[in-house]
């Protein structure tokens, strides 16, 4: 650690458990994303790389497993942007009282849920028209 | 030095700050964008994916979600980098890694939009 003056730690801040929680989770959904950007990447490499190079990644990229993982994608990007819009909405300087902050981080909880539902749905009825 | 350097309050200090913003902000329609399009695709074949990614508009905002995708996760990352690993040397280290493989996932996806979309994939 540098011996320069610090800003405070953490422990002087009273944070309450919902701003802690809806904070790290934002971090963790974010750094998911980065994992799927990764994926996204791989899949793209893929396809540039023709017929049989994806038919390869096809076959990784549908095992059971997979679906788990996508699953988990759709619920951090979804969370991340809805908790994101939080953050911009505070950036303009809105919304910053208690009271409104509370009941935006379960506003933020019931949408990214109810988003999650809603891509899971849109990516489950378009798997039953790939054969 | 570090007011010579630019780096007191508001000056490169606030770079980080603002470009996370302009990343965020834009990638609120190019996610939405992204799955919506990708969703309404009828199978995920190669033909129909290459098919998709030749379209001028789609083949433009792909390499445009890749990029500025690429840029807000290595902001982002370097963030909780820069908060849980405190060691000098490591977190150098992971810094460096982490922005060049930033670096490398964003040319690759460039890469693979254009070599279909200019019909150069095999």
């Amino acid at each position: 650690m540098p011996t320069r003056p610090l800003s405070p730690h953490l422990s002087v801040y009273q944070m309450s458990r919902y701003t802690l929680a809806t904070s790290i989770f934002n971090r963790l959904t974010g750094l998911a994303l980065s994992a799927g950007l990764l994926l996204l990447v791989y899949w793209l490499m893929a396809v540039a790389s023709g017929a049989a190079a994806h038919a390869r990644a096809a076959r990784l990229l549908s095992l059971p497993l997979m679906k788990l993982v996508y699953l988990a994608l759709i619920l951090a990007f979804s969370y991340h942007l809805v908790a994101g819009i939080r953050h911009l909405v505070w950036d303009s300087g809105h919304a910053l009282e208690r009271t409104q902050s509370r009941r935006s981080a379960w506003l933020v909880v019931v949408l990214s849920l109810i988003l999650t539902f809603g891509i899971a749905c849109g990516a489950w009825l378009a798997g039953i028209r790939t054969p | 030095m570090g007011r010579v350097l630019g780096l007191g309050a508001a000056k490169e200090g606030v770079h980080h700050w603002w470009t996370q913003r302009l990343t965020s902000v834009a990638l609120v329609p190019l996610t939405i964008w992204f799955v919506v399009s990708l969703l309404a695709l009828p199978v995920l074949d190669h033909a129909t994916v290459c098919a998709w990614m030749r379209q001028t508009w789609t083949a433009l905002l792909l390499i445009i979600f890749v990029v500025v995708a690429a840029w807000h996760s290595q902001l982002g990352v370097r963030v909780v980098i820069e908060d849980y690993v405190h060691a000098l040397a490591p977190r150098t280290l992971t810094l460096l890694l982490v922005t060049f493989a930033h670096v490398a996932v964003a040319v690759a996806g460039v890469f693979a939009v254009l070599r279909v979309a200019l019909g150069a994939a095999p």
